[in-house]
């Protein structure tokens, strides 16, 4: 009970800090929909190949756009220098963690509610035709995205570099959940349900999520404190 | 000479090969103020850091209150204000308090807020943006800040800069409070003569060495600049 109230506390502090200045979900959502107008000129919206690698278009724009994000979540505490007084209060790591995490998380979602209809338009695909089940591969993606982004947000958060050593970090750990969300996106996508060997696509999202979010809470004290 | 509330046994800081701190030991009594003084780069901030726990020492070891300071019991009791004033441009006065008040899990966090607010006199900007502040008065809710949780150790490192004369009184005002509570106080400063009426000890640090450590005598408050006459290496 403590532990989520204290999560709650830096949940509800960063989103009132961004929903205040916008300037990652600004930036994020920008990116995703220029991104998206831009890869749709590449490709003929017509074409059952474009409906085939959708899949793979849609999940590389959510990690570009949600890595802006995720920049921010430890970047947001440096001015004034904030993350010494986090790092001061009586708060477990792992409820620091939490609550950036999520608040990263419920960004990164609003980012891709809105970029999904724009996806359907801008390449003629019917996206909805599997609607909750492509809604869990988003929630189970986005967290994997979120929480390896949050633990990598602390570690690079002092380093100068750290816009471009985030994705440099972050994206070869990400690719096995990657590769499970782009396979199990591109076949939502096109009407199909998630059916036999595509189940193992599932069980790699749970399997990964749950993997660095438990080395992500035990680490996060060592990364903040060295 | 009662309990140490602070003690810093033979604390060594590397910052690579150079040795940043060189076998600090340092001990500061319950309701004691320790001036901790020195030129720049001698080393006190990295001191100050160590003590607050947000760095650790290379060798050697702190205890505040009988704890190792980066435990979060040990946290409860520690009360910070360092070079940045550590508080969210983004949010009010009000809101900057209240969230720490919840961090620390204060019983009311709203009347703690509404409190330090009236004391350090930002009541009437309760609601005003802490990046629409002058600096004085973010310092002077850093202070709030520092305060709000009645910390029994208050580590402050530079914190009359940037106030005027009226909230130089406002600090000095709470932190004689403070003393008076038997609240233990380590201050790092250039300011001598604000800090040196407020100590009861003082510690010279030069190059990382501990050059003097005593009580404050009226020496030292008559003529500030004494202490480095006698024991600083100019």
């Amino acid at each position: 009970m403590r532990f989520a109230r204290q999560v709650l506390v830096i949940l509800a502090k960063d989103l009132r800090a961004e929903m205040r200045t916008k300037e990652a979900i600004n930036a994020s959502l920008a990116f995703a929909l220029v991104i998206l107008l831009i890869l749709s000129f590449a490709f003929d919206p017509s074409e059952e190949t474009t409906r085939e690698i959708s899949g793979g278009l849609l999940w590389i724009v959510f990690t570009f756009a949600g890595t802006l994000v995720l920049n921010r979540s430890f970047a947001r505490e440096l001015p004034n220098d904030c993350l010494d007084a986090l790092i001061a209060a009586p708060v477990p790591r792992a409820a620091l963690f939490v609550g950036k995490a999520l608040a990263s998380f419920v960004l990164i979602l609003a980012v891709e509610i809105v970029a999904l209809p724009v996806f359907g338009i801008f390449y003629n695909v019917r996206w909805a035709r599997q609607f909750w089940p492509l809604i869990l591969v988003l929630l189970l993606g986005t967290w994997g995205l979120t929480a390896i982004g949050t633990l990598f947000s602390a570690l690079t958060v002092n380093i100068r570099l750290r816009e471009v050593m985030l994705p440099l970090l972050v994206y070869p750990l990400m690719i096995p959940l990657l590769l499970g969300a782009m396979q199990l996106s591109a076949l939502l996508v096109s009407g199909q349900p998630i059916t036999g060997d595509m189940t193992v696509w599932l069980r790699l999202l749970v399997g990964f999520d749950i993997i660095f979010t438990a080395l992500s809470l035990a680490l996060m004290d060592t990364v903040l404190m060295g | 000479m009662g309990a140490a509330a602070v003690d810093c046994a033979g604390v060594w800081k590397f910052y690579g090969d150079y040795p940043a701190l060189r076998d600090i030991s340092i001990q500061v009594s319950e309701g004691h103020c320790l001036a901790l003084i020195g030129r720049n780069g001698a080393g006190k901030t990295t001191l100050l850091r160590i003590l607050a726990g947000f760095s650790k020492p290379g060798k050697g070891h702190v205890h505040i209150g009988g704890q190792d300071p980066r435990e979060a019991e040990a946290r409860r009791h520690i009360g910070c204000i360092g070079h940045g004033i550590a508080l969210y441009d983004e949010l009010s006065a009000i809101e900057n308090l209240r969230l720490f008040g919840r961090l620390y899990e204060l019983p009311d966090p709203e009347k703690s807020a509404r409190e330090w607010l009236e004391r350090t006199g930002l009541e009437r900007v309760r609601d005003g943006l802490v990046r629409e502040f002058s600096r004085g008065m973010r310092q002077r809710l850093a202070v709030a800040r520092a305060f709000l949780h009645g910390p029994s150790v208050l580590l402050l490192d530079e914190p009359f800069t940037a106030l005027d004369d009226r909230a130089i009184v406002v600090l000095q005002t709470v932190l004689r409070d403070a003393l008076a509570a038997g609240r233990t106080v380590v201050i790092c400063t250039h300011q001598l003569r604000e800090a040196l009426e407020l100590a009861t000890d003082v510690a010279l640090i030069s190059r990382g060495r501990i050059a003097f450590h005593g009580e404050r005598t009226a020496e030292m408050v008559s003529d500030p600049g004494w202490i480095y006459a006698h024991h600083g290496d100019n």
